[in-house]
C-alpha cells in the first residue's frame, strides 16, 4: 500500500511522479470506504469529489521546490475548528456547527499543501481516554474490536494504524494523543505546552491542553512537527523560541544519554506483561549505548487527584460558553461524563471550596514540577508506561468513572508539567495486542526526545506492524 | 459525602433529567472523595502554579484587523433579530 510508505517516501514519490496526490487519496478513501462503517475513527468526511479536486489540484502545482507535505493526505481531530467544515468535538452541543474560522494548525497544514480528508471521532470535549464518551458511535481498536481504541484522539490513531490517513493531529490534555496511540500501535507526540498554537483547537483545559502529531514512526512525528510549531499572534501562550529543524539529524548517536526510569511508574497497578516489555525496551536502549539511571516522582501517586481537580475546573469555566446562542445547541445535549466533569470542576470552584481543593491542587502543580526538575538533572528523558494495562473491553469501564479517571495515571502528570512527550509501539502481548513506551523529555526538548525515539525505531520494527484488519 | 447535586447543576448551568439527577448522585460523591486526597497534602507554603507558559505580557498594537463579518457571526445562531442574536431574558420574567 502507498500509505504504508513514510512521509518522506511519499514525498519524494510524488516528485518523482511513480504515483500522484490522487493515487494517495484514493487509496485513503477506498479504506475508509471498506473498515470505518465498522471502526468509526470518523465523524465527518469531506466530500469524495472535493478531495479528489484538491489531490488532482497539488498534482497539477507540484514543484521542486513544494512542501514535503504536499499533496499529502491527513485527518484532524475534530477537536480543530475547520472553516466551512462542520466541527463537532464529538458532541451533540455542536452536531451542526459549521465553524466561520480555522485553526492555526489546519491553516498551517493548508498551507504546506497537505490534503484534509476529514475530522476525527473522539471523546466529546477530549473528555474521556476511550472514544467511547463520544456523541456518535465508539471507536473500535483495529487490533482486537471487542476493546478500546483508546482516547481521547481515538479516531485519529484508528485512522492512521489502518491506512485511512497518512498522519493526524490529535490534541492531548491528559494524554490524549500518548493513550490512543499506545492503544493502536503508533507513534504520537505531545509537545511542550506553547510549542503548537492552541488556536482553533476547542479548548478543554487551558492550562493543559496541546496540539501534537500522530503518525507511523518518529520520523514523521519530526517532520510535522516542524511544520505546525511556532509562535503564532492569536495565542499569547505560544512560544517565541525559534522552531527546531526536528527531522534533521535525527539519526544521531544516542550514546551516552541518560534515561531515567522514575520508580513510581513502575510500581503496583502496572499489568506485568506490558512491564517486562517496557523493560526490555530499557534494555534496548542500554545496548544502543544509553545509561539507565533511577529515578523517582514521589507526587505520581497524588497526580490524578491534582490533575483532575484542575481540569475539571478549567473545564467548567471553557464549557461555560456553550449556552446554544450564537452557535451550537443547548446544555441539555452534554452527555452525562461532561456533565459529570462540569459539575465537579464547579463544586472545586465553588466558594469554600476552592481553597480547599482547587489552590491545594494548583500548590500540588508546583511540587510536581520540581519533582520532574530535579529527575531532569539526573537524566536526559523519562521512561515509563503509557497505559497501566492493555486496553479495556469496550464498555468495561463505563459504569465506573473513578476508575475510568485512574487509568490515566501515568500521562496526566506530563501536561500538568508542560513538559513533551512522546508515545511509541514497544512489542506485543502473547495476545497479540501493542504496548507503547512513553518517553518524556525537557521543555522544548523535542529534538532530543525525537531522537531518542528514533535511535530505538532505528532497531526494532514494532512500530511498522500492523493490524490484520487492514 | 453528601454533594448537593441539584444546586451544583444550577450553578453550571445544566437542566438535568430526572435520570441525570439519580446517576450523577450517585456517580459525583466517589470521585470526589478520591480526589479530597489533597486536602492533606502538607503544601500551604508553596507558590500556585496557574500556567506553565514562559511567555508574559503579550501585547499587540491597538489597531483595527480584519475579523468575521457581521453575516458570518451569525450564521450559527438559531435565533435572531434583525442582525442580532437573540438571548434568554436575563431580568426575570418568561425565559
Amino acid at each position: 500500500m502507498l500509505l504504508d510508505k513514510s512521509i518522506k517516501e511519499l514525498a519524494k514519490g510524488l516528485q518523482a511522479k511513480e504515483f500522484t496526490s490522487v493515487d494517495l487519496v484514493n487509496e485513503a478513501l477506498h479504506q475508509i470506504e471498506k473498515l470505518d462503517g465498522n471502526l468509526h475513527s470518523f465523524i465527518t468526511i469531506r466530500e469524495k469529489e472535493d478531495i479528489l479536486k484538491d489531490a488532482a489540484e497539488k498534482d497539477k502545482t507540484r514543484s521542486a521546490s513544494s512542501n514535503i507535505l504536499h499533496g499529502i493526505p491527513f485527518s484532524l481531530k475534530d477537536a480543530y475548528v475547520t472553516k466551512g467544515i462542520k466541527t463537532t468535538s464529538a458532541s451533540k452541543v455542536l452536531d451542526d456547527y459549521i465553524p466561520q474560522y480555522s485553526a492555526t494548525v489546519y491553516k498551517k497544514l493548508q498551507d504546506t499543501g497537505a490534503i484534509l480528508l476529514g475530522k476525527n471521532n473522539m471523546d466529546a470535549w477530549g473528555h474521556g481516554g476511550s472514544t467511547e464518551n463520544t456523541n456518535y458511535t465508539p471507536a473500535k481498536n483495529p487490533w482486537d474490536n471487542s476493546r478500546i481504541a483508546g482516547g481521547s484522539s481515538g479516531g485519529s490513531a484508528v485512522s492512521i494504524a489502518t491506512r485511512m490517513t497518512s498522519f493526524a493531529i490529535g490534541e492531548d490534555t491528559g494524554g490524549s494523543i500518548r493513550n490512543p496511540a499506545a492503544m493502536c500501535n503508533i507513534s504520537g507526540l505531545k509537545v511542550t505546552y506553547g510549542r503548537v498554537s492552541r488556536y482553533g483547537a476547542i479548548a478543554y483545559a487551558s492550562s493543559l491542553d496541546s496540539v501534537g502529531p500522530m503518525a507511523k514512526s518518529v520520523e514523521d512525528l519530526a517532520i510535522i512537527l516542524e511544520q505546525i510549531a511556532g509562535v503564532d499572534e492569536m495565542d499569547g501562550t505560544s512560544s517565541h523560541r525559534p522552531v527546531d529543524t526536528y527531522a534533521n539529524d535525527l539519526e544521531k548517536s544516542i550514546k551516552g544519554k541518560k534515561i531515567g526510569l522514575p520508580k513510581e511508574f513502575f510500581a503496583q497497578g502496572l499489568d506485568e506483561a506490558a512491564k517486562e516489555i517496557i523493560m526490555k525496551a530499557a534494555k534496548q536502549y542500554q545496548d544502543l549505548g544509553a545509561e539507565l539511571v533511577d529515578v523517582s516522582i514521589p507526587f505520581l501517586k497524588y497526580g490524578v487527584s491534582i490533575y483532575y481537580l484542575i481540569a475539571m475546573s478549567e473545564t467548567s469555566s471553557n464549557l461555560a460558553r456553550f449556552d446554544g446562542i450564537r452557535y451550537g445547541n443547548t446544555r441539555d445535549n452534554f452527555s452525562e461524563e461532561t456533565m459529570r466533569r462540569i459539575m465537579i470542576g464547579t463544586y472545586a470552584l465553588s466558594a469554600g471550596y476552592a481553597d480547599k481543593l482547587y489552590k491545594k491542587a494548583q500548590k500540588a502543580r508546583t511540587v510536581l514540577i520540581s519533582e520532574f526538575d530535579k529527575a531532569f538533572t539526573e537524566c536526559d528523558v523519562l521512561l515509563s508506561p503509557v497505559i497501566p494495562g492493555l486496553p479495556r473491553k469496550i464498555g468495561e469501564l463505563i459504569n465506573d468513572p473513578l476508575q475510568n479517571l485512574l487509568e490515566d495515571l501515568y500521562t496526566v502528570t506530563v501536561n500538568l508539567v508542560g513538559i513533551p512527550s512522546l508515545a511509541i509501539p514497544a512489542g506485543f502481548t502473547k495476545e497479540n495486542i501493542p504496548v507503547c513506551m512513553q518517553l518524556m523529555g525537557k521543555k522544548f526538548a523535542e529534538k532530543e526526545l525525537l531522537q531518542i525515539g528514533n535511535a530505538y525505531q532505528m532497531v526494532t520494527d514494532w512500530h511498522k506492524k500492523m493490524p490484520n484488519e487492514k | 459525602m453528601k454533594i448537593n447535586v441539584s444546586a451544583l447543576a444550577k450553578l453550571a448551568n445544566l437542566n438535568l433529567s430526572d435520570k441525570q439527577l439519580k446517576d450523577l448522585e450517585e456517580s459525583i460523591p466517589g470521585v470526589v472523595e478520591y480526589m479530597d486526597e489533597v486536602k492533606n497534602l502538607d503544601v500551604d507554603s508553596i507558590p500556585e502554579t496557574t500556567r506553565v507558559t514562559e511567555e508574559k505580557n503579550i501585547l499587540r498594537e491597538d489597531e483595527v484587523t480584519e475579523s468575521l463579518s457581521q453575516e458570518e457571526a451569525l450564521k450559527n445562531a438559531k435565533q435572531t433579530h434583525k442582525g442580532f442574536f437573540v438571548v434568554p431574558n436575563v431580568f426575570g420574567g418568561k425565559k
